[in-house]
């Protein structure tokens, strides 16, 4: 018998190893539904699967009858669009900020304090100030994003540019480079597929700020939606929801991974060392 | 081409002396070597010869002129590691220098004077034998290639000075001896100054002009942060000096079991162990 830290599963195995826990879930799921539908059968927390296929159609593939919008989709294109203003503006700001800091000593004694204390101040505990300054509107909640995850990157990227040897600093000066050169021909572009990585971890704080400004004050929204829905304890409709955004996440980092060993084949390989 | 002073130079870190009294004329076209036990001192010069470090007394003067304040495109260096750039090519790497003197905003040229560029590197890429891997990132590079490119990256912007920071230390003995070749065919093409600091002697033998050693002259441990390391032998080498014969020698056997310059595979062998002796 080997040792258990020596067994490695084969394709298939990992295949089925990989599925298996979603499959319990369901089924655990399917079962306790069952038992507690036969109880009541107008109970709402665990409806069953029939239930779901009806709120699906009617929440994507029927006009709402009061807007005249296939909630959804209008949703979703509410949210993402938040969404994107946020991590868009939240990259730039790393990149920018984060490669100043990390690179050039004076901005970092200016800069780098500044950033430490705001990345430690709570964002949900800013929203009401955002609303107040900012309105009600988009703007507030694009906002809430970035105070959310730019600081994060901000201190991400710096410590990333301070891990470049500096060797590679050195050797550019002696190339004949300018302080500007270096940042744009030897750091930036090195820094690239490590905001990649930054970014996909800051995706899920982005998702918590952007459906926390959406719970508070909005009309619109996967997550208005889903507070919304649960006044009328429609979980029929909530867990489809909580899916649809859990899917969407899983698909962003999906094709941040894929776009970093596409544009930056370097990094890949440097990291297999 | 250039003559290098140093004149009663000091470096201390925290109180603690790391140098003290280095007294040094390099003329023009010297190859010098610089061996010493770790921890002596050595890179630490070599850093002060790059304006990475200040001393904390004395001065250095290249050609009667003192040191420029940071590193700059007269003096070249090749460290052990990190000296290429892992997301330019090869072609790219050997380029850049070129690239950040006729580009000042954005370090980067395109079209017909991108080609130029590129062409004018393939020369110095044909030197170091790289030519085939032009399209290669470093990280698909054996260590012997990776330096043979931080050498032509570093030739390209045609330095008066060589800095050279244990460039072969990480390399097995057959690709070590080719390196050799390839160095002392480049210096006597070139006439740059060159220092190497190492921890191989033979190395430091067959490819010097000169030898120096740091070591320190107070070994107490009560004293060792009050004395410094100094220059304890200077050697002038002449090609017919029989220690520079005899490490020929072991170079030939340690070149005949290993690969030809082209090998894209490191080898797994052990560094053969060399006894030679330092006749004062």
């Amino acid at each position: 018998m080997r040792r258990i830290i020596n067994r490695k599963p084969d394709r298939h195995l990992s295949l089925f190893l990989a599925l298996l826990p979603f499959m319990l879930l369901l089924v655990a799921y399917v079962v306790s539904s069952e038992i507690r539908l036969a109880e009541n059968p107008g109970d709402k927390l665990l409806p069953g699967l029939e239930k779901f296929s009806a709120a699906i159609d009617r929440l994507a593939f029927q006009a709402d009858k009061r807007t005249g919008n296939y909630l959804l989709w209008s949703d979703t294109l509410a949210s993402l669009r938040r969404l994107a203003g946020g991590v868009l503006a939240s990259t730039v700001i790393g990149a920018l900020c984060g490669v100043s800091i990390g690179l050039i000593p004076l901005v970092r004694a200016g800069l780098s304090p500044l950033v430490a204390v705001v990345s430690m101040t709570p964002p949900l505990a800013i929203l009401p100030i955002l609303f107040i300054v900012f309105g009600l509107g988009e703007l507030s909640k694009v906002v809430l994003i970035i105070i959310g995850i730019a600081p994060f990157l901000i201190r991400d990227v710096a410590l990333r540019v301070q891990e470049l040897p500096s060797e590679q600093l050195i050797k550019a000066q002696t190339l004949g480079a300018n302080s500007w050169q270096l940042a744009l021909r030897v750091v930036l572009p090195q820094i690239w597929p490590r905001l990649i990585d930054s970014v996909r971890l800051s995706l899920g704080p982005a998702w918590l700020f952007l459906i926390a400004a959406e719970a508070v004050a909005s009309q619109s929204g996967l997550g208005y939606r889903i507070f919304l829905l649960r006044r009328y304890l429609a979980m029929d409709s909530i867990l489809p929801y909580v899916a649809w955004i859990t899917l969407m996440a899983y698909l962003f980092d999906y094709a941040l991974r894929r776009m970093q060993i596409k544009l930056f084949p370097w990094f890949a390989n440097e990291r297999g060392h | 081409m250039s003559t290098v002073s140093i004149k009663n130079v000091w470096k201390e870190y925290a109180g603690q002396v790391i140098l003290e009294q280095l007294n040094l004329e390099v003329p023009e076209q010297s190859f010098v070597s610089i061996v010493g036990p770790s921890g002596c001192g050595k890179s630490t010069f070599l850093r002060m010869l790059l304006s990475q470090e200040k001393p904390s007394r004395g001065e250095i003067l290249i050609d009667g002129q003192p040191l420029a304040e940071e590193p700059s495109a007269e003096r070249g260096v090749v460290f052990q590691r990190y000296s290429v750039f892992p997301h330019l090519t090869v072609a790219q790497n050997a380029a850049l220098g070129i690239e950040f003197e006729r580009a000042p905003w954005l370090g980067k040229l395109f079209g017909q004077k991108k080609r130029q560029a590129l062409e004018e590197a393939e020369h110095f890429l044909e030197a170091v034998g790289l030519v085939e891997a032009r399209d290669k990132y470093p990280s698909a590079l054996s260590g012997g290639m990776q330096q043979r490119l931080a050498i032509a990256q570093a030739l390209i912007k045609k330095p008066q000075i060589l800095l050279l920071d244990e460039p072969f230390g990480a390399l097995d003995p057959g690709i070590r001896a080719d390196m050799h070749e390839l160095m002392l065919n480049l210096w006597q093409e070139s006439k740059m100054t060159i220092f190497l600091v190492t921890h191989d002697l033979r190395e430091a033998f067959l490819l010097g002009t000169r030898l120096i050693t740091f070591d320190r002259l107070r070994q107490n441990a009560e004293e060792v942060g009050y004395y410094g390391a100094t220059i304890t032998y200077d050697v002038p080498l002449q090609a017919s000096d029989p220690i520079k014969q005899q490490a020929e020698v072991f170079e030939a056997i340690s070149g005949l079991a290993g690969p030809n310059i082209d090998s894209s595979k490191p080898s797994r062998r052990d560094d053969p162990v060399v006894n030679v002796t330092v006749v004062n």
